[in-house]
C-alpha cells in the first residue's frame, strides 16, 4: 500500500484510474446509451410518419383501405393497444421490484410483460390475415404495413430483450444495486409502447 | 504485492497479430482500422474519379458507355462520402477523442468495434453491384423516380449497403456522445474540452438525429422496389418529391457531419502552429452548436427548382448559416494574426482548408439565392461548389489530421519535404481540377453527362480539369511513399513533437493500451501549456496529494 501512496506525483497529477471511475455519478453510461439509441429510433419513426402524412396529404379522394377490402378493425386494434399499454405497467412493476431487491417479483412481472408482448404480436398477425389488402395495394397499404410492420419488428426486438432479462433474472444476475440492463430494456419497452400509441392514433383514430 | 500491481492491466496476454487486430476493442486500434479502411475506399473511388475525368477530357464517347459512366459517378460520390470522408474523420475521432478527454477508452468498446466492422461490409455490398450486372447508377442522391423503377440488383445492394453504413454511423454517434458526457477526466469540464471534441460531439448529435431519417427513406425505397410499394410512385398516390425531402433532411445535416470534424482538426492545428491559443474559444463552440441547429432547417435549398418548397424561408435559413461559419473564419484568422507561424505540413493543409473552404462557402451562399440557383441547378457550378466544400474542406482536413496525429499514432514523424511536395501537388491539382468547373457550370454544362458537343466551347476547361485530377492522383504517390517509409524507418517523434497543448500529447507515442499512467491537472482547455509554462493555479499541499492517492487505491480496489 505504502509503495503506491509514495509514488512521486508532480503537484496536482491524478492517477489515470481516477478517470475510469469519474463517470460514476449521475445516470449510468449504459442507460445514457439506450436513451441516445431511442432518440435515433424516434427520428426513424418520424421519417416513416412523414411518409404516411405526405401520402395522405397528396392522395386525392378518400383515404383508407382500397375498395372492396375490409375496413380497419378498430375493436381488435383497440384491444391490442390495451394489451401493449398494460405491458408497460407490468414492465414498470418489475423495475420497481428489482430496485427493492425483490428478484422474485422481477421474474414474475418480466414474464407477464413478455407474454403480453407476444400476445400483441400474435394479434397483429391475426389482424393482418383478416385485412384483405396488401402492401402493394396502393399508397395506403404501403404506408399502413410499413408503419405497423416496423413497429411490430420493434416489439419483436423488445421481446428478445425481455427474454434475455428473464433468462438473466432466472440465473440470479440482478440485484437492487446491479440491474442496469433491466432499466435499459424497460426504457426501450416504454418507447415501443409510446410509438404504438402514435401509430394507433394516426392510423385508426385520425381517419 | 503493492509494487507488482502498480502497472494497470499488467497481466495482458499475447495473442497473434492478426487475431489481435480482428478482435480488438481498443479505440486506438479501431481508429487506425477506420483510417486504413477509409483510405482503401478513397483509392477505389479515386480511380472512378479518374475514369470520369478521362472520359470527359475531350468530347465524344471514349471508353465508358453511358450506363458504365452513370455507375462510375454514382459509386464515386457514394463511396467518397459514406466510406471515405465520414469514416476517416470518425477514425481520427475514435483515436483522439478519448485521449483528449483523458479517458482510457470509448464508453462502449465492443459497440465501437461493431460500428467499425459494419463499414467494410456495407462498402463491399455497395461495390458488389459490379459483380451482379452493374452497380447503382442513379447518382449518390438516388432520386426517385429513377431509383424506385430501375431494374437490376445494383441499386438494392446500394440501399442495403448504405443502411448498414448508416447503422454503423448511428452506433458510433451513440458511443461518441456517451464517451464525451461520461468519460471525461477530473477537471475536464465541457468548456475545457478541445475544439475537436466539441465538433465531434455536435457531429455525433447530427448523425444520431439525421441518419435514421435516411434509413426510413431507404427502407421505403426498398419496399417500392421489391414489394410493390408505392411511396414514390405517383401513379398510385405516391410522391417522388418525398424522396428528395427525406434524402435532404438527412443530406444537409450530413454536409455538416462531413465538415464539422474537419473544422475541429483545423482548430487544433492552427493554434499549435501559430503558437497562440485559439481566438474566441467560446464563440467557436457556440458557432458550432448554431451550425448544428440550423443544419436541420435548410434541406429544401437542394430542391428550389421542384416548385414545391417555400423559397424565401429556405433561402433565408441557408444564408443564416453563413453567420456562424463566418464567425469561425474570424476565429481562425484572428488565431493566425501575429502568431509565430510554423509552416509544417499539417499547418499547410490547415491553411489549404481555410482558403478552399472559404471559396466553397461563398459559392454556397450564391446557391442559396433562388434566382442564381434556378440558373445553375444541376450544372457543373454545383459540382465545383460541393468539391470545394467536401474536397477543399473535409479532405484537406483529413490530410491535415493525418500529418498532425501520425506521430502520436505510430511514434514516427512523417517526412516534411515529401509532405510539402504532397501538399503543393494536391493544392494546385485540386484547383486545376475544380476551379474551371465554376465557369463550365455558368456556361451551362450539366452534371452527370458522359459526353458533350465539341461546339459547346467546354473542351479546354474540361481538359484542364482532367489534368488537375491526374495531378491530385499523382500527389498521392509521395504521400503513400511517405507513410510506408516513415512506418518502416521514420524519425522518432517523441511524446509531443508539435508542442501541442491538449491531453493526447501528455502520453507516449503511441500511447499504451490504457492510454495514461497519470494525467496532468486540467485547469483550462490547454492543460499541457499550464503544465510547462504557467503555475496560475493554487499549489497542491502534500497532504492533499496523499489523501487523493489513498482514495484512488480504495476506489480501484473497490472496483475490482
Amino acid at each position: 500500500m505504502t509503495g503506491r501512496t509514495m509514488q512521486a506525483h508532480p503537484a496536482g497529477e491524478h492517477e489515470a484510474a481516477v478517470a475510469i471511475q469519474h463517470g460514476g455519478s449521475g445516470m449510468p453510461t449504459a442507460l445514457l446509451g439506450m436513451l441516445l439509441f431511442i432518440a435515433s429510433e424516434v427520428m426513424f419513426f418520424s421519417g416513416l410518419f412523414a411518409t404516411y402524412f405526405n401520402a395522405r396529404a397528396t392522395t386525392p379522394g378518400a383515404w383508407g383501405p382500397p375498395e372492396g377490402a375490409h375496413e380497419l378493425e378498430l375493436v381488435l386494434a383497440g384491444t391490442l393497444t390495451a394489451i401493449l399499454l398494460a405491458s408497460s405497467f407490468t414492465m414498470q412493476f418489475g423495475v420497481w421490484a428489482v430496485r427493492r431487491g425483490d428478484t422474485g417479483k422481477l421474474k414474475m412481472w418480466t414474464g407477464i410483460t413478455l407474454a403480453l408482448g407476444v400476445l400483441f404480436l400474435l394479434g397483429q398477425i391475426y389482424d393482418y390475415s383478416q385485412l384483405g389488402f396488401g402492401i402493394a395495394d396502393g399508397v395506403f397499404g404501403t404506408t399502413f404495413y410499413t408503419l405497423t410492420g416496423f413497429h411490430g419488428a420493434h416489439v419483436f426486438g423488445g421481446t428478445v430483450g425481455l427474454t434475455i432479462i428473464l433468462a438473466r433474472a432466472m440465473r440470479g444476475q440482478f440485484s437492487a444495486r446491479n440491474h442496469v440492463a433491466v432499466e435499459a430494456v424497460s426504457m426501450y419497452w416504454h418507447f415501443v409502447d409510446v410509438v404504438w400509441i402514435a401509430v394507433f392514433s394516426t392510423i385508426y383514430l385520425l381517419r | 504485492m503493492a509494487t507488482t500491481t502498480l502497472e494497470p492491466r499488467a497481466g495482458t496476454y499475447q495473442r497473434s497479430w492478426v487475431l489481435d487486430w480482428l478482435t480488438t476493442v481498443d479505440h486506438k486500434k479501431i481508429g487506425i482500422l477506420y483510417i486504413v479502411n477509409s483510405f482503401l475506399f478513397f483509392f477505389a473511388a479515386g480511380i472512378l474519379a479518374l475514369l470520369i475525368r478521362s472520359e470527359l477530357a475531350i468530347p465524344g464517347i471514349q471508353f465508358l458507355d453511358q450506363n458504365t459512366y452513370n455507375q462510375a459517378f454514382t459509386m464515386h460520390g457514394t463511396i467518397m462520402l459514406f466510406l471515405f470522408i465520414i469514416p476517416a474523420l470518425s477514425g481520427f475521432g475514435n483515436y483522439i477523442v478519448p485521449l483528449q478527454l483523458g479517458a482510457p477508452d470509448m464508453a462502449f468498446p465492443r459497440i465501437n468495434a461493431l460500428s467499425f466492422w459494419l463499414l467494410p461490409l456495407g462498402g463491399l455490398l455497395i461495390f458488389s453491384g459490379y459483380l451482379f450486372g452493374g452497380a447503382a447508377a442513379e447518382g449518390w442522391t438516388g432520386y426517385a423516380p429513377l431509383t424506385n423503377r430501375s431494374e437490376g440488383v445494383g441499386t438494392d445492394l446500394w440501399i442495403i449497403g448504405l443502411a448498414l453504413v448508416g447503422t454503423a454511423s448511428i452506433l458510433g454517434a451513440v458511443n461518441f456522445i456517451a464517451t464525451i458526457f461520461k468519460m471525461r477526466a477530473p477537471g475536464m469540464t465541457l468548456f475545457r474540452m478541445p475544439i475537436f471534441v466539441w465538433t465531434m460531439l455536435v457531429t455525433a448529435v447530427l448523425i444520431l438525429l439525421a441518419t435514421p431519417v435516411l434509413a426510413a427513406g431507404l427502407i421505403a425505397l426498398f419496399i417500392d422496389r421489391n414489394y410493390g410499394g408505392s411511396f414514390f410512385d405517383p401513379s398510385v398516390g405516391g410522391n417522388p418529391v418525398l424522396w428528395q425531402h427525406i434524402f435532404w433532411f438527412f443530406g444537409h445535416p450530413e454536409v455538416y457531419i462531413v465538415i464539422l470534424p474537419a473544422m475541429g482538426v483545423v482548430s487544433e492545428i492552427l493554434p499549435v502552429f501559430s503558437r497562440k491559443p485559439l481566438f474566441g474559444y467560446r464563440a467557436f463552440v457556440f458557432a458550432t452548436i448554431a451550425i448544428g441547429l440550423l443544419s436541420f432547417s435548410v434541406w429544401a435549398h437542394h430542391m428550389f427548382t421542384t416548385g414545391s418548397v417555400l423559397l424565401p424561408f429556405f433561402s433565408f435559413m441557408t444564408a443564416l448559416i453563413a453567420i456562424p461559419t463566418g464567425i469561425k473564419m474570424f476565429n481562425w484568422l484572428a488565431t493566425l494574426w501575429r502568431g509565430k507561424l510554423i509552416l509544417a505540413t499539417p499547418m499547410l493543409f490547415a491553411l489549404g482548408f481555410l482558403s478552399m473552404f472559404l471559396i466553397g462557402g461563398i459559392s454556397g451562399v450564391m446557391l442559396a439565392s433562388p434566382p442564381i440557383d434556378f440558373h445553375v441547378q444541376d450544372t457543373y457550378f454545383v459540382v465545383a461548389h460541393l468539391h470545394y466544400v467536401f474536397f477543399g474542406g473535409s479532405v484537406f482536413g483529413v490530410f491535415a489530421a493525418m500529418y498532425y496525429w501520425f506521430p502520436k499514432m505510430t511514434g514516427r514523424k512523417l517526412n516534411e519535404p515529401l509532405g510539402k511536395i504532397h501538399f503543393w501537388m494536391h493544392f494546385i491539382g485540386f484547383n486545376l481540377a475544380f476551379f474551371p468547373m465554376h465557369q463550365l457550370g455558368l456556361d451551362g454544362m450539366p452534371r452527370r453527362i458522359s459526353d458533350y458537343s465539341p461546339d459547346a466551347g467546354w473542351t479546354l476547361l474540361n481538359m484542364v480539369s482532367t489534368v488537375g485530377a491526374f495531378m491530385i492522383a499523382a500527389s498521392i504517390i509521395p504521400f503513400l511513399i511517405n507513410v510506408i517509409a516513415t512506418f518502416i524507418n521514420g524519425e522518432p517523434a517523441g511524446d509531443n513533437p508539435w508542442e501541442g497543448n491538449t491531453l493526447e500529447w501528455a502520453t507516449t507515442s503511441p500511447p499504451p493500451p490504457y492510454n495514461f499512467d497519470r494525467l496532468p491537472p486540467i485547469h483550462s482547455e490547454r492543460p499541457l501549456f499550464f503544465l510547462t509554462h504557467g503555475h496560475g493555479h493554487a499549489a497542491v499541499r502534500p497532504e492533499d496529494l496523499e489523501e487523493t492517492a489513498e482514495d484512488d487505491v480504495e476506489r480501484r480496489d473497490g472496483a475490482v
